[in-house]
């Protein structure tokens, strides 16, 4: 089909796919280099690599500065207060209602893995929100890593706490007093469909994430095509006003999304320890 | 198979070139009707859990705080798969 107009649909890939170029006002640009290999594979620095590296710092600047605050004016015997209110009011609020209360009595062990899961997607989601920022979690790559990491927490601690034999029965799994031919064929059933069901939870967290995070910035971007597309006036106060709006969106989804992977990543760690 | 999207583009000229303009034609079809059937789902089901949990903490206040986190948790798993949806309807463009 022949364009006429603007190309939207190369606009939009180009501004949520990675880049070997770093952006910035004024047609700044850096090149960022390329060549680096380990063991024959490209581990050269992207766009992406270079904005999940500034969301792990922001993490640790966000940590060092609230515990400090806190520490601070614990020693005075005073509660926190701004800064350092905010950040210990989310770390208690994921501590507590999301890791502890999924988990169960062992969840303290896992909290310092939900709060890193949590605050690195949530900075990561929110620095796409910024002119010239791109969202590293809109890159299946960075989500696939997050959602191995909780698979193989998930799947290495179920291990632990249930044992071997006790791992096995999550996967052969056989209803209580069936014996005989009817375990033999229930165990034969149900086995695939557990080893699937392993398989797909990990999958959909990468998926929910990914898809969440590229289809807000789709929308925001495609109104903002329409108004190259039709060059008008009216139009673009319209479009402009509606995207003013799915940019609020945008900011309510990446918390929700970074809240939703933290909790569902501990129901799954709570299931797996709490099996028998 | 011809459609309609294949009528509104210009007239190509060689056949391979049409039957690639088929193939492109039937797949985003295809591709934007499933999507709008996993949207219709979706909708149908958040409305649902949407509705059930208003009425639940009609019934019992004192327990919507428990109820709104189960229903956000339930709500964000049904978008996943519409999202899922999307992200294939995706993968029909590309390809």
């Amino acid at each position: 089909m022949t364009t006429q107009g603007p190309d939207i649909g190369g606009m939009i890939f180009r501004h949520t796919a990675d880049s070997r170029v770093l952006e910035g006002p004024f047609g700044w640009e850096y090149h960022l280099p390329t060549g680096w290999s380990l063991f024959g594979v490209d581990v050269s620095p992207t766009k992406h690599v270079v904005f999940m590296l500034l969301a792990a710092f922001l993490v640790l600047v966000t940590v060092l500065i609230g515990g400090y605050q806190i520490r601070r004016r614990h020693a005075q015997g005073k509660g926190p207060s701004g800064f350092g209110a905010a950040v210990e009011a989310l770390v208690l609020f994921i501590r507590n209602d999301v890791a502890i209360a999924n988990i169960g009595h062992g969840g303290e062990k896992f909290a310092p893995y939900i709060l890193t899961l949590f605050f690195f997607i949530l900075y990561c989601n929110l620095l796409g929100l910024f002119p010239w920022g791109a969202t590293a979690t809109g890159n299946l790559a960075v989500t696939g890593a997050l959602a191995l990491t909780a698979f193989v927490t998930i799947e290495v601690s179920g291990f632990i706490a249930l044992g071997p034999k006790g791992y096995l029965k999550t996967i052969v799994f056989v209803p209580e007093g069936m014996t005989g031919i009817g375990a033999v064929l229930m165990a034969l059933i149900m086995t695939p469909i557990e080893i699937i069901g392993k398989i797909v939870k990990p999958f959909a967290l990468t998926l929910r994430l990914f898809a969440n995070m590229t289809a807000g910035h789709f929308v925001i971007l495609a109104l903002m095509g329409l108004v190259f597309i039709f060059g008008s006036w009216p139009v673009a106060a319209g479009s402009v006003a509606f995207v003013v709006f799915m940019m609020c969106l945008e900011l309510l989804v990446a918390f929700l999304q970074a809240y939703i992977f933290a909790l569902l990543t501990s129901v799954f760690i709570g299931m797996m320890q709490h099996a028998h | 198979m011809v459609n309609l999207l294949m009528m509104l583009q210009d007239g190509q000229a060689s056949g391979a070139d049409m039957v690639a303009a088929a193939k492109n034609a039937n797949a985003l079809l295809g591709a934007g009707i499933g999507l709008g059937l996993a949207v219709i789902g979706a909708g149908l089901g958040i409305g649902r859990i949407g509705g059930q949990a208003v009425e639940a903490i009609a019934r019992q206040p004192e327990a919507s705080g428990d109820i709104r986190g189960a229903m956000i948790l339930t709500a964000a798993l049904i978008e996943g798969v519409a999202l899922a949806a999307l992200v294939f309807a995706l993968l029909f463009k590309l390809l």
